[in-house]
């Protein structure tokens, strides 16, 4: 089992924390000039995205965590599962509904996205920033409604919705930025 | 590395305020007719502080390290000289890197022959009192009184020093006598004030450990902000080189100071251990914990024992963290604002 003392620590270190893998995000050290050392430090739960604070005394060791980073290209899902390839080795990974939690939302085949792997399974997986995505159903807009900034709801092909100006039709490819889940403009 | 890199991380008007800090410093001591003295940064000797790490260089094929703090080599300069001396030079520590910790770093040290440890946090006082003062005056110069009505009268404050011992500040904040308690019931206080305990601090750890983990969490961030606090009379536990007597209830305790701002530790000061055998054997004890915590054992200053043992005078000596000091002094959030090349530039 590969461990990480507190010295070793530094921003983007992957530890295992209460049995989930984690990136530590600020490691400050409190040390008092003739005392003993500690270590105080945020990490990210690769999992579920939490944050967490822990402190540690120094020297202490840690669980390394086997985490890897890899772009894959989304293929197809199941229903249970999703399907990605590395494009490299052609390699495929099947993630469930929790690795890819809200992606599932914005992905509906060929997009590129960032898998993390704990121990060679997915646990989680990034949509890119933007997609392009077709509405499926929006209500025809008022004519003469001029008014600035008005929206309303439109479904998108993989059944998200998004609040989009009034002058977007059905078959319109939107432009999406997937990180705050609103419409940036027609593709 | 970013384009602009090579530049000091310091600003132009802290770097100005440094050189007037070590000018000042330097004028207080010329007054008062203290030498100052040069010792070597590199030593064949190591540290046996369980806390403190030496950064090892080598010379030809003999191993040396940087001096964590020049006092073993200035009690050598006391013991066959007896006077007044001061010096100002860089220390070194491993794997110190922080917002308030630079892995080198440059402190000012002194000592005063027949004082006790009142006289020199009192001496010490006069200094940090005549640099705060300058400071504030010189920010009260920058402001435009054409355009404020702000009186200068109130931007030269005058300093406040509070004052404590380290038993009254635990009484006070976390409840436990610090000479009597346990690591049990350090660990009851540390969980009746809501903080966390850390991952591998357990109750078989040593007291101290606990105490510094109480020290760092409640007591220390319990001193007024915007003030200058000195703590005295440290568990004798935690006597590193300082003498040992009894306080009022009759307790032993260590004749150790140290001098904070708000929350910044800016000195530590000692009524100096003069006993040769007993500094040997701390200096054993220290080891001992060095070899249980995992670490390289020590080398001990031969000839510091030596000086001890052929006699150095009564005294009391504090050394202070210079770069912390002008942290206080140009209200610096970070030690890499005030040192032209903090680690990561050097």
């Amino acid at each position: 089992m590969a461990t990480y003392s507190t010295n070793q620590f530094k921003n983007g270190l992957k530890i295992i924390m209460d049995n989930d893998p984690c990136s530590i995000t600020e490691n400050i050290m409190v040390k008092p000039g003739k005392g003993q050392a500690f270590n105080r430090v945020k990490m990210k739960n690769l999992k579920t995205g939490r944050v967490l604070e822990r402190t540690f005394k120094s020297t202490e060791s840690v669980e390394a965590a086997d985490v890897d980073e890899m772009n894959v290209e989304y293929l197809y899902s199941d229903g249970e599962y999703w399907h990605f390839m590395d494009p490299t080795s052609f390699e495929q990974y099947a993630a469930d509904a929790v690795a890819v939690g809200d992606t599932a939302k914005w992905i509906k085949g060929q997009e590129v996205c960032v898998m993390t792997l704990w121990n060679s399974s997915p646990i989680s997986i990034a949509a890119p920033n933007f997609v392009e995505l077709a509405v499926a159903q929006t209500d025809p807009g008022l004519k003469g409604d001029t008014a600035q900034g008005a929206t309303k709801p439109a479904t998108l092909e993989t059944g998200s919705e998004v609040k989009v100006p009034l002058f977007i039709n059905e078959g319109d490819v939107l432009k999406i930025d997937t990180r705050t889940g609103e419409y940036v403009s027609r593709a | 590395m970013v384009e602009n890199g090579w530049q000091s991380s310091a600003s132009n008007e802290i770097l100005l305020e440094r050189a007037l800090m070590l000018k000042n410093i330097r004028a207080f001591f010329d007054e008062r007719g203290v030498l100052e003295v040069e010792t070597p940064l590199l030593s064949q000797y190591s540290t046996t502080d369980p806390h403190l790490g030496s950064l090892q260089s080598r010379f030809r094929d003999q191993p040396c390290y940087l001096n964590t703090s020049p006092e073993y080599a200035m009690k050598r300069l006391l013991a066959g000289w007896k006077k007044p001396i001061y010096q100002i030079c860089k220390a070194f520590r491993d794997d110190e890197l922080g917002p308030g910790h630079n892995p080198e770093f440059t402190m000012l040290e002194w000592y005063q022959p027949d004082y006790d440890a009142g006289e020199l946090m009192a001496e010490l006082a006069e200094l940090v009192t005549g640099l705060w003062q300058l400071a504030q005056s010189k920010e009260a110069e920058s402001i435009d009184y054409q355009s404020t009505l702000t009186p200068l009268i109130s931007l030269l404050h005058t300093v406040q020093f509070d004052s404590l011992s380290y038993q009254q500040a635990f009484i006070d904040v976390v409840g436990i006598n610090p000479h009597k308690a346990t690591s049990a019931e350090c660990y009851q206080a540390a969980k009746s004030n809501n903080i966390d305990i850390p991952q591998g601090l357990g109750l078989t750890d040593e007291l101290d450990d606990w105490l510094d983990w109480l020290l760092t969490q409640l007591v220390i961030p319990a001193f007024k902000k915007d003030r200058f606090t000195f703590m005295y009379d440290y568990p004798t536990s935690q006597c590193a080189l300082a003498k040992i007597t009894k306080n009022e209830q009759q307790v032993p305790v260590a004749k150790r100071f140290e001098l904070f701002f708000g929350e910044i530790e800016l000195a530590n000061g000692f009524h100096e251990l003069t006993d040769a055998n007993e500094q040997l054997q701390r200096f054993k004890k220290e080891n001992k914990a060095r070899i249980k915590a995992g670490l390289d054992c020590g080398h001990i200053d031969e000839n510091f024992i030596a000086a001890l043992r052929s006699g150095l005078p009564e005294c009391s000596g504090v050394a202070v963290g210079l770069d912390r000091l002008l942290m206080v002094l140009a209200k610096a959030a970070h030690i890499e604002q005030v040192i032209s090349f903090p680690w990561g530039k050097a």
